[in-house]
């Protein structure tokens, strides 16, 4: 196990995001932040207070959940939870930051972006994601990047936050036992 | 997706045959997924891609407009197909069995048969002669889990719990699959059931199961949370053992005066169609403590969740 970020680098690396958003929002459209369960919520919601010390103010805040949209439901069988989309704003129209914590095969994108389109019609949507790791199996890039690196598709990339694992931090694992 | 999902999955059922199988966990698993689903059928376009190219068959064996169109819609909103096997145009009266008529259908490609039918154990029998996912949509007497499932959805969205509350059925309890299903959902989720009704309809063998059984609705009225009140089928009223309309009324019926003796939040419930006026006073079905049209609006999302469990638990079952 090789740790990426420990939790002062974790904190750093949001603020570098959130100071990179609220450079490029547009001035006159609302802008809205959607996590995509689980960890991109907790993302989006700490964002939240560090988009308004880099001088932006989003309108609306929201959850997605993809499940039910993704290309593997039959590969991962059981596992799969639902716990439902929270999005009580009416998205056409904003400009719609869409964070998640791991870009990988952009898969999740994919689903969350049919997911998002079928709530409304947004005038953009961006993608902010905390890790970069490569290994994209569809055309999808992300828009803000808090840091990348390089793996191998045994690799597992973890972020830990304290919300949800109790600690901050993100580490690279060699194999789901590692 | 970062983390591997490596826990252990609550649910792995490809069947939903009665609440009398599951564990707690399970029940609970349901009603969460369920709650996610409550979401879809708010928005603009009221579809989630979960089940599509799918199919679901209706395979409906007595008359059930209303859980039949329940369903339908819930495998619609997780884009399924969907097909409808009514009885009328089938050839079971022509002598083909159940299970014939199953096969047949499964062998032009199905995922998901629900099933009503008017045997207890048809939908075990079922699932035993049929590989892919069967669920129960009420079979006789025995079980009809979706709308226990409902009812308990409906219950916790209510009172926040069912633990610890008292919940009384009320009506011909001996003759229904949705007490019988009740009792064991509201029993595992901690709840204290009281049954109520004639002693012809309300047999004493149900205090085997734990309930308290009564046929002095008054005396019970301040203590309940929850009141559910049963349909009374008017065809089994000229049967033996049942009382007459107004006698039943009476002494069985929920009106605007016992509604003054309950407590002041108690939810009163029933599985509709109502009889006005029988087991229940118009005034009090459309009055601000009962939840029935709240009941079919949580159908929707119970179906939802419920298909979509045991489709998923079959996929990840390993093909042979």
């Amino acid at each position: 196990m090789t740790q990426l970020l420990d939790q002062k680098e974790l904190q750093g690396t949001l603020e570098k995001l959130a100071r990179a958003i609220a450079g490029a929002a547009p001035g006159d459209v609302p802008v809205a932040l959607v996590g995509i369960r689980t960890r991109g919520e907790t993302l989006a919601r700490r964002l939240m207070p560090l988009l308004e010390n880099a001088g932006l103010s989003p309108a609306h805040y929201g959850v997605l959940d993809v499940t039910l949209y993704r290309d593997d439901l039959t590969t991962i069988g059981p596992n799969a939870v639902v716990r439902g989309t929270e999005i009580d704003f009416d998205l056409t129209g904003t400009w719609l930051v869409l964070v998640d914590d791991v870009l990988y095969t952009g898969r999740s994108v994919r689903a969350a972006l049919d997911a998002l389109i079928d709530l409304g019609r947004p005038q953009a949507i961006r993608l902010a994601v905390l890790v970069d790791r490569g290994r994209r199996e569809l055309p999808i890039q992300p828009d803000f990047v808090g840091f990348h690196t390089d793996t191998e598709a045994h690799h597992i990339v973890q972020v830990k936050l304290k919300e949800v694992d109790g600690e901050d931090e993100v580490e690279l694992h060699d194999s789901p036992s590692d | 997706m970062t983390a591997p999902v490596t826990d252990t999955p609550v649910w792995t059922r490809k069947h939903l045959l009665a609440l009398a199988d599951l564990s707690r966990e399970e029940i609970l698993h349901v009603l969460d997924t369920a709650q996610g689903f409550q979401e879809v059928s708010t928005r603009s376009v009221k579809k989630v891609p979960a089940l599509r190219g799918r199919v679901v068959v209706n395979m409906f064996f007595e008359d059930s407009t209303r859980t039949r169109m329940s369903f339908e819609l819930a495998a619609q909103r997780l884009s399924a197909d969907v097909i409808d096997f009514s009885e009328r145009v089938s050839s079971t009266k022509k002598g083909e069995t159940l299970i014939d008529t199953a096969r047949n259908i499964e062998a032009m490609g199905v995922d998901i048969m629900v099933l009503r039918h008017p045997a207890a154990g048809a939908a075990l029998h079922l699932s035993q002669a049929v590989d892919c996912c069967v669920v129960n949509a009420g079979d006789g007497q025995h079980a009809h889990p979706t709308q226990a499932l409902l009812d308990l959805f409906t219950i916790r969205e209510r009172k926040g719990r069912i633990d610890g509350l008292n919940v009384a059925i009320v009506g011909d309890i001996g003759h229904s699959r949705v007490a019988r299903s009740d009792v064991r959902g509201l029993q595992k989720l901690g709840a204290n059931v009281t049954l109520v009704g004639p002693p012809t309809l309300v047999p004493k063998a149900f205090e085997q199961m734990g309930t308290r059984v009564t046929s002095d609705f008054e005396g019970v009225l301040p203590e309940m949370d929850v009141i559910n009140m049963l349909r009374i089928q008017k065809e089994r009223m000229s049967a033996s053992g049942f009382p007459s309309v107004r006698e039943y009324v009476r002494l069985f019926g929920m009106n605007h005066e016992r509604l003054g003796r309950c407590k002041p939040d108690v939810l009163i419930m029933h599985p509709g169609p109502v009889n006005r006026g029988i087991e229940l006073a118009a005034d009090v079905a459309d009055g601000p403590h009962s939840s029935i049209l709240r009941q079919v609006t949580n159908g929707l999302a119970v179906r939802m969740a419920v298909l979509f469990l045991c489709q998923q638990a079959a996929a990840g079952t390993p093909v042979m």
